[in-house]
């Protein structure tokens, strides 16, 4: 059983810390949830957990090893993968080749990986051949989500992968993550959309000022008042 | 009829030939100042020193060559040095990284950082070059030099004006076509090349889908190292080898890949043969031209010559300034490979 877990962390960006002493923990097959307030440090946590910046104390543990000492490249190369907020693909190149360089690092066939990617989005398929920069945003996330998907990862990291999308789009994106949960990825997202993110999640944590603030499952933190008020609108 | 067709032979023979191949040997220099851009992300001052250095060991070889009596018989001994010329080329870029650039790459200094840096990596390789084969024009061009000579031209079609075609021209349009359609297959379709193509899109997610950046530069140099080599000694065997007119040489370039939107390789290109053109149409003089096509009472009698050749640089900086002005993007939208 591959899990990823974060103890203690603290780091933050020239010397300021944005998240201090966090606890995190992942696991695969299960879809785990960070909400909470702008600023709160979410994406700073996430970022935390790949190796993107240096950790001022605690350290990152996956599968019973140690890696906070890693470069994210090598990260991946153990089965974490990443989608970024912004900029998630290479605009200048099409869909196919935006997958192709998602499975860069494997030697075998990717040709099954992708037709994998085509089954769960079939929009992609059909528009295999154009350049990523020309598509929608829902499209660009989908696209985004499939490069990650390229290297078959354990555990899965989307910073806010319905940020900027359509209700709709918002619903079959949920959808999607759902369905890869179920072939044995642990997924773990921060989300704007707390609400339906904890719905589908299995376990969520509540960030504020950088620091952990509650922890559950999704229900439970649905249904707790002191949640309800502060971010999901009552 | 006649007097139209002569006037078309004095545009080839002056404008278009020429042109192509000037613009052939601007594309390639160009197409190296482009590869540096879109995944160093600095304007490399040095390319025409490079472009010289491979030149000078070609030419040195060249030499080496001839002493031994080995040659290619029509065909220029420079084609046989050339490949020489292209692994020193190779290292010389490789070496300048490892000891300037790549300091100031893991520094993550700014571009204007590394394109001054480029500018003392020129003056370092131009006087080795300088120390090596002094500052002398240097012909090197041997085997047949005319594929076609004028005067055989005028014989076989009976024409007042001849066509002549040299054979450093042809040659260096067959090169330039191999190595644009070499270099345009690796950026689509192998792994590598669209690996380079993605570093240079989102350099961040190109570290997050696992590509080695320091594999990918170690590419482009050996590109760039091709690129300006072959540039660098066409344009010697076309002309003459002269240390300081590649330093002359660099204004074009930079013009070329510019125009054509930078960091854009199939931009840099066109830019290549727009600024060719430019250059050699607003330069030449038109009056054989007119004197064919035009009845003689209107006859022109000056040179009909827009500027005198001395201002030719003159012209690849107004374009570049037009574009611009009009169109700060280039031609083609340029940043990414």
């Amino acid at each position: 059983m591959n899990n990823l877990i974060g103890k203690n962390l603290t780091a933050g960006y020239g010397g300021v810390d944005i998240i201090k002493d966090i606890n995190l923990e992942v696991n695969e097959g299960e879809i785990v949830v960070i909400v909470g307030p702008n600023g709160a440090g979410k994406s700073t946590a996430m970022k935390a957990l790949l190796g993107m910046l240096s950790l001022t104390s605690g350290f990152v543990e996956y599968s019973n090893e140690e890696i906070s000492s890693m470069l994210p490249q090598n990260r991946i190369n153990l089965g974490l993968a990443f989608v970024p907020q912004t900029n998630n693909v290479f605009t200048g190149m099409t869909v196919e080749e935006n997958l192709e360089m998602g499975g860069f690092l494997r030697d075998d066939d990717i040709i099954h990986t992708i037709n994998d990617v085509y089954d769960l989005f079939p929009i992609l398929k059909e528009k295999r051949n154009q350049s990523a920069g020309e598509l929608s945003g829902g499209q660009r996330q989908q696209v985004a989500f499939g490069r990650a998907l390229m290297t078959q990862p354990k555990i899965l990291m989307l910073d806010e992968p319905t940020a900027g999308v359509s209700p709709i789009v918002m619903d079959e994106l949920f959808s999607r993550i759902i369905e890869v949960r179920k072939t044995g990825v642990g997924i773990l997202m921060v989300e704007q959309n707390a609400k339906q993110a904890l719905a589908i999640a299995d376990r969520g944590y509540v960030l504020v000022n950088g620091k952990n603030s509650r922890e559950g499952t999704g229900e439970e933190l649905l249904n707790n008042p002191e949640v309800r008020k502060s971010f999901l609108g009552g | 009829m006649i007097d139209f067709l002569n006037s078309i032979i004095v545009l080839l023979n002056f404008i278009i030939i020429p042109g192509i191949s000037y613009g052939s040997q601007l594309a390639l220099g160009a197409l190296g100042v482009t590869f540096v851009y879109a995944i160093l992300r600095f304007a490399n001052f040095a390319h025409g020193e490079i472009m010289s250095f491979g030149a000078m060991i070609t030419i040195l070889f060249t030499w080496f060559f001839q002493s031994q009596n080995i040659g290619l018989g029509i065909l220029p001994t420079a084609l046989l040095a050339l490949p020489i010329g292209i692994i020193a080329t190779i290292i010389l870029c490789i070496i300048s990284d490892k000891f300037v650039f790549q300091y100031y790459r893991y520094q993550k200094s700014v571009p204007v950082v590394l394109a001054m840096v480029s500018i003392g990596v020129m003056f370092v390789i131009n006087a080795i070059i300088r120390i090596i084969i002094g500052t002398e024009t240097i012909k090197f061009s041997d085997g047949q030099k005319f594929i076609m000579k004028a005067k055989q031209f005028k014989v076989m079609t009976g024409l007042n004006e001849g066509l002549a075609l040299k054979s450093s021209q042809v040659i260096t349009i067959l090169i330039t076509i191999l190595l644009l359609t070499f270099t345009f297959w690796f950026l689509q379709k192998t792994k590598t090349g669209k690996s380079m193509r993605a570093f240079s899109d989102n350099e961040d997610l190109a570290l997050l889908s696992g590509i080695n950046p320091d594999r990918v530069v170690f590419t482009t140099w050996i590109i760039v190292g091709v690129l300006a080599c072959v540039a660098g000694t066409l344009y010697g065997l076309d002309k003459s080898y002269k240390p300081i007119i590649y330093l002359n040489l660099v204004l074009p370039i930079f013009a070329s890949a510019i125009v054509g939107g930078i960091g854009s390789p199939f931009g840099a290109v066109v830019g290549g043969y727009v600024i060719a053109f430019s250059e050699i149409m607003v330069t030449y003089a038109y009056k054989k031209f007119f004197v064919y096509l035009l009845p003689s009472s209107i006859e022109p009698t000056g040179l009909v010559q827009l500027l005198s050749t001395d201002y030719k640089f003159a012209v690849s900086f107004s374009i570049l300034v037009i574009v611009l002005l009009i169109r700060p993007s280039g031609i083609f939208k340029g940043k990414v490979l």
